[in-house]
């Protein structure tokens, strides 16, 4: 990771979404925490950079994308508001040298957060000194209940795929299916899949068909490369008798799945294996297409 | 609607900006709604009995910035809070060192409007020490300020926060005092400070005194609280106000003055507080949960809509 090019980014960002003086105003605040200001200063400009710089959104283009994909993989600050981002920037300027120093300060900052804090604190996280530190805390996040703050750690952030454990990985994704998170924003969604998560995955599928409830198409992507035995039971039920959306999901799946028996099942239904082959059905599409059905239910509702 | 019953007039709106919401109950919130309560102000106070640890402190401040918030909103009404260490508190002096340390981690929290309430409650030496204290606080961080004034030794009390805001050079402004009282209200205003006026059964202001006071000195500078807590108090406390000032024949823009403008205006100074909020309000959805609590519990429909008239008290609070 290039540090001193994600920081060049997101000055530049914050010169461009804030007001003159709130961007004076986090360079000032800045320069005050490098320069080893007592914590206090930290503590209350982290807080209070909505009230300088407002919270419009960065609105980032394609370009600046690249290049903040450029200077660390996986960051994507291109839906942040310039209010996150001046809180990234005061965080990556607190001197990092002593780390037991720099840890105790970032652990009280993180314990006293409210909800917006929270958020731009584990956004922060993949760009942070000494990665390895943090998964406690990260898991911390996801144990939280308010959904912006487990959405920050989970959604369009590189940390999890990268740090964590199988165990708290596959909670991880758990709970994003339980709280409605959609799995396509987690990064490292197939690479990470594995055979203990597949089974939490269908035995949750069973509990909420028992409680004669759907689950979300996406469950099946972790699920693909591992399914076997009942699990290929379930996934022909899926693609037999599911929603349109469902079965597509459970064709992506069988495709992934390495047994004979998958491939059978699927040429059963030839157009969708056929859609899946030529490229024309992807777990991304597939995704996209449910979020804009969920979006038209709610205009539908309103 | 009995003669006495509170009004309900869809167009007036209230800000109550002094009330402790930690200690009302969700009945107290539809009733405040109901009267036209848009929104509220908490300021950090004590709970009655002193806390012991700074853990309690910490609880109490992730409390006002976080679930009260939450609380409120399910009620249409918008919550913000002051920040600060009170006075009663101030003299258990190595605790309020602690709390002094915790504040800047609350002080410039979203939604927060100032420093308070903060003050004299004996005069003591310590009270005095983290007066100051906060006051550079206050000035360092460009925020307001809510000054408590005692019970007792009210006049002297007052005259003696001002000259300590003056000291340390704060706008008068950007800085409320509170419970006032016809001893205190003219040096206040002569000085340039915002007036704030606590209706409160018995200890403090009643509100037929509370008419006088703005017939006598209009509504400059002056606004009205309820300043309901965990004591004997009532949560209507503003709008009764208001009905009882157009029923004594005030004019109907003082009511609206010194019940919903001029605590907008004061506390808007802070950038934390703005009529939008309220006006283009998100929709009330009780479903919402917040750390995996909703406030309605048992199945209840979620569904906030006009409950009965269920108060039926006077509008006079003596
Ligand atoms: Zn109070």
């Amino acid at each position: 990771m290039d540090r001193s090019r994600v920081i060049e980014l997101l000055d530049r960002w914050i010169a461009e979404a804030a007001p003159d003086e709130g961007h004076r105003w986090v360079q000032e605040k800045q320069e005050e925490i490098a320069g080893g200001a007592p914590n206090r200063v930290f503590y209350t400009s982290f807080s209070a950079v909505p009230r300088y710089t407002g919270k419009a959104d960065l609105d980032l283009s394609a370009a600046d994308r690249e290049a903040a994909e450029e200077a660390r993989a996986g960051w994507r600050p291109g839906d942040w508001s310039v209010d996150q981002a001046g809180r990234s920037r005061l965080v990556l300027s607190l001197p990092s040298e002593d780390r037991d120093a720099y840890l105790s300060t970032l652990d009280r900052v993180f314990t006293h957060a409210d909800m917006n804090e929270s958020v731009a604190l584990y956004q922060t996280l993949p760009v942070l000194p000494y990665p390895k530190a943090h998964r406690a805390r990260a898991a911390e996040g996801l144990r939280t209940n308010i959904t912006a703050v487990f959405n920050a750690v989970a959604l369009h952030n590189p940390y999890p795929a990268e740090q964590f454990d199988d165990g708290a990985w596959n909670q991880m994704v758990l709970k994003a299916v339980f709280v409605g998170s959609p799995l396509y924003a987690i990064q490292g969604i197939d690479r990470r899949a594995n055979a203990e998560l597949a089974r939490m995955l269908v035995d949750y599928a069973h509990e909420r068909w028992a409680a004669d409830r759907s689950v979300t198409p996406e469950l099946w992507r972790p699920v693909g490369p591992f399914a076997e035995g009942a699990m290929l039971d379930d996934l022909e039920r899926v693609i037999t008798a599911g929603t349109p959306a469902e079965q597509q999901a459970a064709a992506l799946a069988l495709a992934q799945s390495p047994t004979d028996r998958a491939a059978t099942i699927l040429d059963a239904h030839p157009e969708l294996r056929d859609a899946v082959q030529r490229g024309a059905l992807t777990w991304g599409r597939l995704a996209r297409e449910a979020m804009d059905a969920a979006d038209h239910a709610v205009e539908n509702a309103a | 609607m009995s003669e006495n019953a509170t009004p309900r007039d869809e167009r007036t709106m209230y800000i109550d900006p002094h009330v402790h919401m930690v200690s009302r109950t969700t009945d107290d919130y539809e009733a405040m709604r109901d009267a036209g309560v848009v929104a509220v102000i908490e300021p950090a106070f004590w709970l009655g009995q002193p806390r012991t640890n700074i853990g309690a402190f910490q609880h109490y401040f992730n409390m006002l910035v976080g679930w009260e918030r939450f609380r409120a909103a399910q009620f249409g009404i918008r919550h913000y809070c002051t920040i600060g260490l009170n006075a009663k508190e101030a003299n258990n002096e190595p605790l309020a060192e602690e709390v002094m340390d915790l504040l800047p981690l609350y002080a410039a929290k979203e939604g927060v409007v100032a420093i308070g309430e903060i003050g004299y409650d004996d005069m003591t030496d310590a009270e005095e020490r983290f007066f100051h204290e906060q006051l550079d606080l206050a000035k360092e961080l460009d925020m307001l300020v809510l000054v408590h004034t005692p019970h007792r030794n009210k006049k002297e009390g007052t005259s003696r926060s001002m000259d300590l805001c003056e000291e340390h050079n704060l706008d008068p402004t950007r800085v409320i005092i509170d419970h006032n009282n016809e001893e205190t209200v003219e040096e206040v205003l002569d000085r340039g400070f915002w007036a704030a006026f606590t209706i409160y059964p018995e200890t403090k202001m009643g509100n037929e005194r509370m008419v006088e006071i703005v017939r006598e000195y209009g509504t400059e500078r002056i606004f009205v609280d309820s300043a309901a807590d965990w004591g004997v108090s009532d949560p209507l406390g503003v709008p009764k106000t208001a009905q009882l000032m157009l029923e004594r024949g005030l004019p109907k823009e003082a009511a609206r003055t010194v019940c919903y403008d001029n605590p907008l205006a004061a506390y808007g100074q802070s950038g934390q507080i703005a009529e939008e909020d309220w006006l283009n309000p998100p929709a009330i959805d009780q479903r919402q949960v917040y750390s995996g609590n909703s406030v309605l519990r048992g199945g209840r429909d979620p569904v906030v809509e006009d409950p009965a008239d269920r108060r039926k008290d006077s509008i006079i609070i003596e």
